[in-house]
Formats: C-alpha cells, sequence, structure tokens
C-alpha cells in the first residue's frame, strides 16, 4: 500500500527479487507526499550534483539523498538528471517528478485511485478492503506515510488550521501569525512567512534543537533556520519556550495563552492567524483493532527491527513509518529512516528478508577470499552509502560458513544481528559519539558471544589506514580468520 | 486552567519522579523524553555495549540479568540505565522486557543537563538511589 517513495523501492526491489506483489494506491499518480509538500515547494533533503563520486556509482548514493535505487546503472542516480542545478535542495515538483519517472522506467506498476479501508484474516491470508474491490495477500506492507494532520489536545486547537491547511504565503501578508510547533514544518512555514507576516510568534513547551548541535535530522535544518537568528538579533520574529494552554477565537483574530515552565509565567498573545505545525501521524486505519501496538505522541505502529508489527506478526511496514523501529539509538544518533536516504536502504533489506521468510528466495551471498576480508571491510566502513546514511542501524554482516568459507551476508539491522548472534560472524557499522566523532565499529560474534570494538576516528572520515587495518586483524583473528 | 492535557503529560503526572512537577515542567519534560515500545523478550538494555539511554518505564515488566542470573524485576515508575551512563561506561548488565514494555528514554549524553533543568526530578532519583543502596547493605549485613 502506498506510492511514495517507500512503496516504490519495496515494489522495485521485490520485483527484481522475482517476488509476484500488487501495489495500491489512494493517489492519482506516484510521488506520495512529494505531490504537495514540502509546503514552500522545497526538499530539505539534498543532492549534490558534484561530488567525489562518478553519478551512478555506489559510493555516489552518500552525496545523493533524494534517488531511490535501482540495480541497473542508467535508472540510478535519476534526481541528477531532474533538478535543474539552481540549490542542492530538489524542488518539489523535480522530487515528484524524479519518483515518478523511477517508477515508470524501471516498471512499478501502480493501481491508483484504490484505497485501503479496512483489514481482516482469512486463513492464512489477509484481506483488504478497498474502494476498487478484496485483495488477499500471505504479507501486507503498509507505505501509508506519516502525513496525516496530528494536533496536540489543547482546549481551541479543535479551530487551527494545521500546517497541511496553510495559504498562500501572501494571504499572510500584514498579518500576526502564531505558529504552534518547533520543529522543521513549523521552522519552514515561519522560514516562508518572513517577508509576508508583521509578527511570527513560534512556540511549544521545549527548546527548539538544531540539527548542527543535534548531529543528526533530528532537529530544524540548517535552511529553516532564518526565523531563529531573527529572534536571537531581537528583528520581531519570536522563539518562545512555553506550553500552549488555549486558544481562543475572537472576532477576526485569536487569542493564545501560553505559560512559561520556568517562570511559570503566563502570556496571552492576539494574532491574526495560528497555525498548528505540530506534527503527523500515519493513517493505519483498522490495524490497530488488529492489535497492532502504537508507540508514541503520534501513535506511530512499534515495530521489529525488520520493520515487521511488534505485535501482529506477518505485518510489515514501509517507508518513512520505519521511523518507528529507532534501532538502538547509540549515544543518541537517531536512525534516518524517516527520511528518503535512510528508508530507501531499509526498504532494499525488507524485500530482501521478505522473499526469504515467506518467499523461499534466497539472497546471493558472495564469498569474500581471506586476503580481501580486512580491506573489503574498511573500505565498506569509508564508502558504504548504507552505513553512512543510518549510522548504528545498519551494518554490512561477515559470516563464516563451514562449506564456503567467508560469506557476505549483506547489509543488516545492527539491532538484528545483535539480538541473533548464533553463527561466528563480523558486523562493521559507522558510528558517532556524544563528542561529534564519526568511527567505525565492529561487531564480533564468537560461539554466541557478541563483543564491540570501535575503530579509531579520521578526521578525513577515510578508514583504510594501517593502523585500521592492525585494530580489524585484532578483533577478527579467531572469528573469521 | 487547562481542561485536557496531552495523554503524555497526564501519564508522567502519575509517576513519582515526577511527582513534584508542575504541569508546565512536566509538559517542557514529556517534550524532552520519547517513548518506545519493547515487545515481550526484547533487550533493552545490553551488557558491555557502549552508548546506551536512561530509561524509565511507564508500562509492563522487565528484568535486570547479570550473567544469567535475574537479579532484580523492573516494573512501572522504575528507572534504569542511568549508573553506566552517570560512571559513563557500558551496562554491566542486561535488562530484558519480560511483559510488553513501554519506556521513556533519554540518551545518556542529554541525561546531565536534565538533570540539573529539572533538580526536582534529580532529588527524586537521588532519594531512589539511596533506597537501593540501603537495600544492597542490607542485603549483605
Ligand atoms: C512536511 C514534510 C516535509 C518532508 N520533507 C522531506 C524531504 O525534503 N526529504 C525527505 O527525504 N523526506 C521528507 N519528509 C519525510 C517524508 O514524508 C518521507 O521521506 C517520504 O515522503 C515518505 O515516503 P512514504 O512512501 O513513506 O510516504 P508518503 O510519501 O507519504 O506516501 C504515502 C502513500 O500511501 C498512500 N496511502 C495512504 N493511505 C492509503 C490508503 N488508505 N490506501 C491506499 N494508499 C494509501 C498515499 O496515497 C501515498 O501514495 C517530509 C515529511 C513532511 C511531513
Amino acid at each position: 500500500m502506498g506510492s511514495g517513495p517507500g512503496g516504490l523501492q519495496i515494489s522495485y526491489s521485490l520485483s527484481r527479487l522475482g517476488v509476484r506483489h500488487a501495489v495500491i494506491s489512494a493517489d492519482e499518480s506516484a510521488g506520495g507526499m512529494f505531490r504537495r509538500w514540502p509546503f514552500f515547494q522545497r526538499l530539505l533533503s539534498w543532492t549534490k550534483p558534484y561530488a567525489p563520486f562518478e553519478r551512478g556509482t555506489r559510493e555516489y548514493e552518500r552525496y545523493d539523498w533524494n534517488s531511490l535505487l535501482p540495480i541497473e546503472r542508467e535508472h540510478a542516480a535519476l534526481m541528477t538528471t531532474i533538478m535543474d542545478g539552481s540549490s542542492y535542495y530538489p524542488s518539489r515538483p523535480e522530487m515528484e517528478r524524479n519518483l515518478a519517472t523511477f517508477a515508470e522506467r524501471t516498471g512499478v506498476a501502480v493501481r491508483f485511485g484504490c484505497r485501503w479501508t479496512a483489514t481482516r484474516r482469512d486463513g492464512d491470508r489477509w484481506v483488504l478492503e478497498t474502494t476498487d474491490g478484496e485483495f488477499r495477500c500471505q504479507v501486507p506492507v503498509f507505505a501509508v506515510g506519516v502525513s496525516q494532520p496530528w494536533r496536540p489536545q489543547i482546549p481551541g486547537i479543535e479551530d487551527v488550521p494545521h500546517y497541511a491547511d496553510t495559504r498562500p504565503a501572501e494571504t499572510y501578508a500584514g498579518r500576526r501569525v502564531f505558529i504552534i510547533g518547533k520543529e522543521n514544518s513549523g521552522f519552514e512555514l515561519a522560514t516562508g512567512l518572513l517577508q509576508w507576516a508583521k509578527q511570527i510568534v513560534l512556540a511549544s513547551p521545549s527548546p527548539a534543537k538544531l540539527s548542527i548541535n543535534t548531529r543528526s535530522l533530528v532537529g530544524v535544518r540548517a535552511r529553516y533556520v532564518q526565523p531563529y537568528e531573527d529572534h536571537v538579533l531581537a528583528g520581531g520574529v519570536i522563539v518562545l519556550d512555553a506550553s500552549i494552554e488555549r486558544i481562543e477565537r475572537r472576532e477576526g483574530h485569536f487569542h493564545v495563552h501560553t505559560r512559561k515552565a520556568d517562570a511559570a509565567s503566563d502570556l496571552v498573545f492576539e494574532v491574526d492567524d495560528v497555525i498548528a505545525a505540530t506534527g503527523f501521524t500515519s493513517p493505519i486505519q483498522d490495524l490497530p483493532n488488529l492489535g497492532v501496538a502504537t508507540v508514541g505522541r503520534n501513535k506511530l505502529p512499534a515495530q521489529t527491527p525488520f520493520w515487521e508489527s511488534s505485535t501482529v506478526p506477518g505485518v510489515y511496514f514501509g517507508g518513512t513509518i520505519h521511523q518507528a523501529s529507532p534501532g538502538l539509538r547509540k549515544h543518541g544518533i537517531p536512525s534516518n529512516s524517516g527520511g528518503v536516504n535512510g528508508h530507501r536502504y531499509n526498504g532494499r533489506i525488507l524485500a530482501r528478508h521478505i522473499a526469504a521468510k515467506h518467499f523461499e528466495v534466497s539472497p546471493e551471498r558472495p564469498v569474500i577470499s581471506r586476503a580481501e576480508l580486512v580491506s573489503f571491510l574498511l573500505t565498506e566502513a569509508t564508502n558504504a552509502p548504507e552505513l553512512w546514511h543510518q549510522k548504528a542501524y545498519l551494518a554490512r554482516v561477515i559470516v563464516r560458513d563451514d562449506k564456503r568459507g567467508i560469506v557476505d551476508d549483506g547489509v543488516q539491522p545492527l539491532q538484528h544481528v545483535l539480538d541473533t548472534g548464533g553463527a561466528n560472524s563480523v558486523a562493521i557499522t559507522l558510528e558517532e559519539n556524544a563528542a561529534g566523532e564519526i568511527y567505525p565499529v565492529l561487531y564480533t560474534c564468537r560461539d554466541g558471544a557478541t563483543s564491540e570494538h570501535p575503530l579509531p576516528t579520521n578526521a578525513l572520515h577515510d578508514f583504510r589506514t594501517s593502523e585500521h587495518e592492525k585494530a580489524v586483524i585484532a578483533a577478527v583473528e579467531g572469528v573469521l580468520l | 486552567m487547562r481542561s485536557a492535557p496531552d495523554d503524555a503529560t497526564e501519564t508522567l503526572a502519575g509517576l513519582a519522579i515526577f511527582a513534584d512537577l508542575s504541569r508546565p515542567e512536566l509538559e517542557r519534560v514529556a517534550h524532552s523524553l520519547e517513548e518506545r515500545y519493547f515487545a515481550k523478550d526484547e533487550r533493552v538494555l545490553r551488557e558491555g555495549l557502549s552508548g546506551s539511554a536512561f530509561y524509565i518505564i511507564l508500562e509492563g515488566e522487565a528484568v535486570v540479568i547479570a550473567g544469567t542470573t535475574r537479579v532484580n524485576t523492573l516494573r512501572r515508575g522504575d528507572f534504569f540505565g542511568e549508573i553506566s551512563v552517570l560512571l559513563g561506561e557500558a551496562p554491566v548488565a542486561d535488562v530484558v522486557a519480560v511483559h510488553p514494555l513501554r519506556c521513556l528514554v533519554l540518551p545518556g549524553q542529554l541525561l546531565q543537563e536534565f538533570l540539573q533543568t529539572n533538580p526536582r526530578v534529580c532529588y527524586r532519583i537521588l532519594v531512589a538511589e539511596a533506597r537501593k543502596l540501603a537495600n544492597a547493605t542490607r542485603g549483605r549485613g
């Protein structure tokens, strides 16, 4: 279900593994959320036309956050062939075209205008009721996005338009605008309204986090920080840490009652417009009634490391919903599963997992020679896009196979690797500590016991040094070698 | 006065370590913690693994396993993970969910600032640590 980047990547990868499936979507064309948003028509994920690696190579993916992942080189790095190059953030229409072109060229077939409405079990099949009849399947994958407006329970918020209902920017000309929420969507709106609004207030209970401080995609992205600079330079924008107590609609304006946590002081704002940039949830319909547990304020489905419902086996999720399968979050570093750059890799792994577990399609597992092992691991740490985009979340796994020798077991969720142990194996990830140092970590599993071996960092992020080689040999000796 | 507070705020208000916080403080705390769900048998804290976090149980049950021995059972309102975070060392035990578990989580590197911003929570935690230490001492004596 779903024809956003999540659904498209999974469908493409299933096809290449030979797994028969169908894709349905409530939309009329491919692209998902990017058919409408971001509201101000430019993405917050970049694609660098010029990078240290040639476009279309695997290594180049690290610099291109927006293209989906084909096997065929001619369909790779598609975004670069579509964007006009005026910004390294593609525009929304360019992103929509990138996704639709991928679907068209790689033959992803979607039944559009078909909305899933209800779900039930029938023996070993799932039955999906839709506006276009019933579908039966062994395995459903719900890639329905996280873009349904979500509002906290604040008295009076029913009368407040959501981000989703924002009007054209010029209609805010000369008006006082109060934005509830200090995450990217709130700051995006504030940035776009800077030249229109007479006054902008951004408020929520806890201080705004900035991505350059959190060193992750959690936090307001640099390109939306302008309102914050306006605030600290006392230019007129107000960024307030306070809870919103209630909102009263008056004739032609609103009164917003706020309270600061520390001073317990109250402030009331009289404004012309209020916008709830309070986040989004996922339209998972009746799944909670079937036992699918949800988590967090916005109630996303709780998932296993392989993006299966934690409580209802056989129900899988795709795309940005993967943000609710957070992995280990070592040193607090979140996954990038909410963005295309992260969930596109999860999608490929999920397809492989479903193919192996439910359809007996064994993925390819190439042999690695003993002589190549160390350089293979360090080259992965230096260049593998999966590891760079999904730190401490996805790992390259190498196992010792009694018959075949040293075998590349592909990229897998790190948490899964640590929880299963078993065979003698090594997994390599990239991680980041609280000091902001990025370094590779090897996890070795020997006779069922797992240990962690952090390798040194490197100022240029190139881990192919003799120091690193020695550390790898010391760690894998007796496990693989 | 607020008539319909957030679920999250309401839940926090019911936990002993947050008992002294005002509503706006609770709301600020609710926004700085993340909720996580752990299925039965899932590991929450891993012995020997760096970069762990501080956890507060909202619902469910977990056990602390040192080596192969169950040393403690944790329930709603209990917290764990703070020792390894405060000492900057990897956990010396596993914590495993024995019933589906909901926790609030704070990444390790944010704990110091969190405790300094919320001295009343810090005090409650200190009292709980004192109790644990007293029980352990008594156990040994
Ligand atoms: C305001 C905003 C801006 C963002 N900007 C970026 C960005 O710049 N870069 C980035 O990488 N990420 C961004 N994201 C995250 C973004 O949502 C994801 O990366 C991406 O769009 C998610 O893809 P998806 O396929 O999971 O979901 P979506 O793109 O949301 O697609 C969901 C699909 O499911 C379908 N669907 C939903 N319900 C049903 C149903 N009942 N029956 C049938 N079909 C259904 C929809 O029609 C749609 O086709 C942003 C998110 C938001 C909210």
